[in-house]
């Protein structure tokens, strides 16, 4: 069996009164596509900010490569090794499009202010690597994000474009775990079509392990609602979320 | 029309047939920058020969032009605002890197500015009796002045926007009421409190650089060698800033003005780089204060107040935020500005320069152009006609700044020998007429400006002349809203998209 590169232990947020995760279990294996779904609300982009450290669970533990990544920076957790693409595209607008994959090398580069100011040949160097990185990053993507491009600024990349170029972004931290929000999101079929392949090949090419928020590209499923597929598969509420209510009478 | 019938436009086939592989929709806006140079002409090549010259190729020009100033222009005064300008642009350059590039909202700037010229006369004056020389003085302020910007930057630490803005600004009046009241510092008179220090007592020493003492005044006028210091001052912190900024820190920098959240999940330590950030604009604040106090030989607490922090930041703004060059642009406009309002004669020139720029501007080369024009000045001569008709003293008062644009003008324009109750009404009639002219459209528009622009160079030569120093901020304020109306990203700022 492969090695657990993600585990959540019985993982709980709350929000104030508003529990929003319950004591789920989860775990990812190295090399593995796994998919999370749910219906709105259900809490899967919350799992993501749990993962990454935007928030911290107020219980259980999160261990990331036999480590606790619980509670630390989120800066941190990216350069352990856990990067992710946001469902809301967040993307550094008004910088080119190679400098959003630049600036996403910064975690595992390290010449600092006064060597940028000085311009040492170890900086220069490390620059030139940074581009290099970069650009392997973008070629990733074939012609979609090549050539004249890297020189525009993000914002005048069409919404498909900024989605891969997200994905490019996250890449460059060198992240062995991918995390994708939605990927396919306001994609048309054939787009969407292209972006399962492109998760198939990050991780058979570029060799991440995947978790996405997605419905229909995975190897196995994870339940946001608690208990075991056939307890949720025939739980009153996932019913509901999925299907609807019957017509009943309020009050 | 049938397609064949159209005519071709003329642009080569690389534009028309996408080059390579057929990509996505946005090709069409990846080449925006290329059909604007093929449409520009002639014109559009110089300016993109211009666009394409390296930073310091521009740098070299200006620091050396900067530098040549002083042959061309012997007079003490110009030489001295020459000197302020470079010191403006310095100071510029500074708060770029925390607001333009770090995208914080640091409203405590001065006080760093404050910082360093305080230490400098406090390492270099009789007042503790310290007299380090400059070579070890000015090092030791840029790092004070880094140190206290990281130290002001923690509390900070999760702050952002609105909120940071409050607590900078509240250090800000923290060191205000230090100085000023620091005269009695745990019993000690450190800050010579409202009197600041300087004097004879005092004896706060100028730059002292390669065993010469750099006297404030050579010869009873100002000494150009602080111009040539602070302009090798400026063109080091430049370069240095300049290549923070092409660095992975400069992205990072960047990227947190963009979107901190994002900024942070891509593994950039964003409360650090805020830090930084402060760091780097309070080093050359203070590297900036020390020429000031050498320059000065004293501090004084009410040159760091607020509206010197408002001026900064209207360069930096106007100029273009996170753009060194821009920012550079806002100093001078500004400053150099500022200082020709002074005089009435020179205020002149600028006011109907920058009244036919800016027509020239909207209009372009067109018919509404020539309309305005003509209309404006051939109304002019028949309300001058009718007025010198009516009685002569309605247009024989006198002017103020006399030069030759006024001998013209006096056949234009009518000054009265006595205005009375018609100052303050025209005054604010103008101020009527121009707010209507922002909600009427095209031909009305066209039709209303002729008579509000004959009535603003009646309000110029008889009421705003009449008080230089009030009217010097009134057009700057004036201009600062002309350029944010038409260009939010300022002179030479790039342009910016916030949600598309």
């Amino acid at each position: 069996m492969a090695e657990k590169l993600l585990e959540l232990k019985r993982v709980s947020m709350a929000f104030g009164g508003l529990h929003v995760v319950n004591e789920l279990d989860l775990h990812v294996d190295e090399g593995e596509i796994v998919s999370v779904i749910g219906p709105n609300g259900a809490g899967k982009t919350t799992l993501f900010n749990l993962i990454t450290g935007v928030y911290e669970p107020t219980e259980g533990d999160i261990v990331f490569a036999g480590r606790s990544i619980k509670g630390m920076d989120p800066h941190k957790i990216t350069k352990l090794g856990i990067a992710r693409t946001f469902q809301t595209l967040r993307l550094f607008l008004n910088m080119t499009v190679i400098e959003n994959v630049m600036a996403a090398a910064f975690a595992h580069t390290r010449a600092g202010a006064f060597r940028a100011m000085l311009r040492t040949p170890g900086m220069r160097r490390e620059e030139g690597e940074i581009r290099n990185l970069a650009e392997e990053r973008l070629a990733f993507f074939g012609q979609r994000l090549m050539g004249y491009r890297w020189n525009q600024p993000a914002y005048s990349l069409s919404y498909a474009n900024r989605r891969r170029l997200e994905i490019a972004r996250a890449t460059a931290t060198n992240p062995r775990l991918l995390l994708l929000d939605e990927p396919a999101a306001g994609m048309n079929p054939t787009e969407t079509h292209e972006i399962s392949e492109l998760i198939g090949k990050l991780r058979d090419e570029g060799g991440y392990t995947i978790l996405v928020i997605e419905h229909d590209m995975l190897d196995h499923g994870v339940k946001i609602s608690e208990g075991s597929f056939e307890y949720v598969a025939t739980d009153e509420r996932v019913v509901e979320a999925y299907l609807g209510t019957k017509a009943t009478a309020t009050k | 029309m049938t397609d064949a019938e159209r005519p071709t436009p003329n642009v080569p086939d690389s534009l028309t047939e996408p080059a390579g592989p057929a990509v996505g929709q946005d090709e069409w806006v990846a080449r925006h920058a290329e059909r604007r140079l093929l449409r520009g002409g002639r014109l559009g090549a110089v300016e993109e020969r211009l666009r394409a010259a390296p930073w310091w190729a521009w740098l070299t020009v200006f620091v050396c032009l900067a530098a040549l100033l002083p042959v061309g222009f012997s007079s003490g005064y110009v030489r001295r605002v020459a000197f302020d300008t470079v010191l403006y642009m310095l100071l510029a350059l500074g708060l770029n890197v925390v607001v333009g590039w770090g995208g914080l909202l640091d409203l405590g700037y001065i006080a760093f500015y404050g910082l360093g010229a305080y230490c400098y006369a406090l390492l270099s004056s009789n007042q503790f009796d310290v007299h380090l020389p400059t070579v070890a003085t000015v090092p030791i302020v840029v790092v004070v002045g880094a140190v206290a910007g990281w130290l002001i930057g923690l509390p900070s630490w999760r702050l952002s926007g609105d909120y940071l803005a409050i607590v900078t600004l509240f250090f800000f009046q923290i060191f205000i009421v230090v100085v000023t009241n620091g005269d009695h510092l745990f019993g000690h008179n450190v800050t010579g409190g409202s009197n600041g220090i300087g004097g004879v007592d005092a004896n706060v020493r100028p730059f002292n650089l390669f065993g010469h003492d750099l006297p404030v005044a050579h010869s009873g006028s100002f000494n150009v060698a602080y111009l040539y210091v602070v302009l090798a001052f400026f063109a080091v912190v430049f370069v240095l800033l300049r290549f923070v900024n092409e660095s992975r820190i400069g992205r990072a920098w960047r990227s947190l003005r963009e979107d901190p959240l994002a900024a942070e999940l891509m593994g950039m330590p964003v409360n650090w780089l805020k830090l930084l950030a402060f760091s780097f604009g309070a080093a050359v604040a203070a590297l900036s204060g020390t020429i000031f106090a050498a320059l000065n030989a004293g501090v004084f607490p009410t040159t760091f107040a607020f509206p010197l922090l408002i001026t900064v930041y209207t360069m930096v703004i106007l100029g273009g935020s996170g753009s060194q060059a821009g920012v550079i642009v806002g100093a001078i406009v500004v400053n150099v500005l500022l200082e020709l309002l002074r005089d009435a004669g020179n205020a002149r020139y600028v006011f109907y320069a920058l009244i036919v720029l800016a027509l020239f501007g909207v209009y372009r080369l067109s018919v509404r152009l020539a309309v305005v024009l003509g209309g404006t000045i051939a109304l002019g001569f028949v309300v001058h006609g009718i007025a010198s008709a009516i009685a002569k003293s309605n247009v024989d008062g006198p002017a103020n700044g006399e030069n030759w644009l006024i001998d013209g003008l006096r056949h234009w324009v009518i000054v009265p020998r006595d205005l009375g109750p018609w100052k303050q009404i025209t005054y604010v009639a103008l101020i009527g007429v121009i707010l209507l002219l922002t909600l009427v459209r095209g031909w009305w528009r066209v039709a209303l400006l002729v008579p509000t622009l004959y009535l603003a160079a009646f309000v110029w030569e008889n009421v705003m002349l009449t008080a230089p120093e009030a009217t010097r901020f009134i057009i700057l304020g004036a201009i600062l809203v002309s350029v944010m109306i038409a260009r939010p990203s300022g002179i030479l700022g790039e342009r910016r998209v916030e949600i598309v």
